[in-house]
């Protein structure tokens, strides 16, 4: 994903999340994130990454991180057992995408899901000329892409229905990496990147 | 030893060897009342006396981890990959301190030393350690040296138990914990394969339940068979594949009981070497301190209770091919550091080699090592 719209998301994710807090990062890539939430708001918690070469990135930081498996499930950790869980730009590589949300949302009292989204108005207009979307934040070819679960801001929202899970904030990143806070008009044609804070509805 | 010594080596070493005259009480309730510790340090104690990094070894090891002996040596330390300047654990920066276990046979007190009462060997009669009496042995080693707290007490399987035992028994003397290709306790199959051992070299006629010595000879087939049959749980079917498949080792085969295949000659001499190497009795107890080890056993088989109180960052490595300590059972340990909240990173490095990773210098664990160590903070 392009630096400046990752910036931007973890800029979002970081106002969200309260001082002190204990975060769970579902492919927490090299660690950067957690790197930053523990120095701007003294976050501690665990990163979980299956890549070896961002392990050691994540060792390098200081950043805890458990090598696992996302699609294996969570049972190592106990119900409750975090504030927040984040799972950023990885909801879209799994193999069951509802099943993980919930296991989020069994270990985190709320979870915080980014997502490249489908809806975006670049896409519709590849799918329109009757291609597959390639675009900066889904760069893969449909033939090899660990994208297999891509969805839009729509389809988020039927499934938080569905799984009775309450949104309690939602952003996006938009083309010109402006966080577009409150995405009133038109997320799922502006937002590039969908950004989600969610928990079980009570 | 090589014509110079590389850049990278701690060049030449000696054996240090520390006399305690302080009682030690064992597990097993028997006591030693004097024994001593042969060890080896590599790098310098800083000022701040805060970079010593204990190395335990695993159940055939010594206190030669790294560095040559002299001149002609033909091997280096069994960890020299890993420890030196510019290694992983680099000795420029951290002071490395590796004993020799109590009850091992490379100079410490063990079966094969004076029994001071009656002046001749403990042989049988040493009294079985524990993973906790050699912890606490250590702690005086730290002690004697002036090591408050250790900066990393580091070890692969059975040493890993060492280091988990330390971050347990001793939580203010230890900022982190490398437990590598560990288990926090022996899996049926395990303690099965160490009664295998055991009763090869109980059996050999020449063990004389263990006062070997006073015959003058050695349980040469006990503990060869021993030797081979841990062997082939340090490595994987897959390693075994590729190294001899199913070569023959004349070329034919013979039609008789001799050696057929490369695999067979291979292990032969894998138990060879071992015997000229290896006194029988610390085998045997050895492998008593390995079965009986469970730290969980104390708080009502919880493990997640047993590492409550440690204080030090962990470090947990299991290799993806590893059968004698699988990944899961290095997963126990790291589940257990979840539920009390503890720092700890964990990872499951992809090997073909099996158990004998740990000892290996694969780029992915090194790379880990070295990464984490360059974050243990220390003073000048």
């Amino acid at each position: 994903m392009n630096v400046e719209s990752l910036r931007a998301e973890q800029v979002l994710i970081a106002d969200w999340i309260a001082e002190g807090s204990r975060v769970l990062d579902l492919g927490c890539g090299d660690g950067a994130l957690l790197a930053k939430l523990h120095a701007s708001k003294r976050v501690t918690g665990y990163g979980i990454e299956i890549d070896p070469d961002n392990i050691v990135a994540c060792i390098e930081r200081g950043v805890n991180v458990i090598h696992s498996n996302l699609d294996e499930g969570l049972c190592d950790f106990d119900e409750g057992s975090f504030d927040y869980v984040i799972m950023t730009q990885t909801v879209q590589a799994m193999r069951f995408p509802h099943l993980l949300i919930d296991e989020i949302l069994r270990i985190g009292r709320e979870g915080i899901v980014t997502f490249p989204n489908m809806g975006h108005w670049k896409c519709r207009a590849q799918f329109l000329l009757g291609r597959m979307p390639v675009t900066r934040h889904l760069p893969n070819t449909w033939y090899d892409t660990p994208n297999i679960h891509m969805c839009t801001v729509k389809d988020f929202d039927e499934l938080c229905q569905a799984e009775h899970i309450e949104v309690l904030e939602r952003a996006a990143v938009d083309s010109q990496h402006r966080a577009v806070i409150g995405m009133r008009m038109l997320p799922n044609l502006l937002a590039e990147i969908a950004i989600y804070r969610i928990k079980r509805k009570a | 030893m090589p014509e110079t010594i590389p850049a990278d080596s701690v060049g030449l070493v000696s054996p240090k060897t520390q006399h305690f005259d302080t009682p030690l009480a064992l597990d097993s309730g028997a006591s030693l009342d004097s024994y001593e510790l042969c060890y080896e340090t590599y790098g310098e104690l800083n000022a701040a006396r805060d970079n010593a990094v204990l190395i335990c070894h695993a159940l055939s090891g010594d206190h030669h981890a790294a560095g040559y002996h002299n001149k002609s040596d033909q091997k280096s330390g069994w960890w020299d990959n890993c420890i030196g300047p510019g290694k992983p654990l680099d000795t420029d920066r951290f002071f490395v301190v590796c004993p020799n276990n109590l009850g091992g046979c490379g100079g410490s007190t063990g079966p094969l030393s004076i029994r001071p009462d009656i002046g001749n060997p403990y042989g049988p009669d040493f009294p079985i350690v524990t993973v906790r009496d050699w912890v606490e042995s250590q702690s005086r080693l730290a002690d004697v040296l002036g090591i408050e707290r250790w900066a990393a007490v580091m070890g692969g399987s059975l040493g890993g138990m060492q280091a988990l035992q330390w971050a347990i028994q001793y939580p203010d003397r230890i900022r982190h914990a490398l437990l590598i290709a560990a288990a926090p306790k022996l899996s049926t199959q395990n303690i099965a394969f160490n009664e295998i051992a055991r009763h090869a070299i109980r059996s050999d006629p020449d063990f004389h339940e263990g006062h070997y010595y006073e015959h003058k000879v050695v349980p040469e087939r006990g503990l060869m068979l021993a030797r081979m049959v841990g062997h082939i749980t340090y490595l994987s079917d897959d390693v075994l594949h590729a190294k001899f498949g199913r070569e023959l080792h004349d070329g034919k085969i013979n039609f008789d009981f001799g050696i057929d295949f490369q695999i067979e000659s291979y292990l032969r001499y894998q138990g060879e070497s071992f015997v000229g190497r290896f006194d029988a009795n610390t085998y045997l107890l050895m492998t008593k301190s390995l079965d009986y080890f469970d730290p969980a056993q104390a708080y009502g088989d919880s493990l997640t209770a047993a590492v409550a109180n440690c204080k030090s960052k962990f470090l947990v490595i299991s290799f993806s091919s590893d059968w004698r300590f699988s990944p899961a059972r290095s997963r126990t340990v790291v589940r257990a550091l979840l539920d009390g909240d503890h720092d700890v990173s964990y990872v499951d490095v992809e090997s073909e080699l099996g158990h004998d990773s740990f000892l290996l210098p694969i780029p992915q664990y090194h790379k880990l090592l070295r990464a984490y160590f360059a974050r243990v903070e220390i003073g000048r």
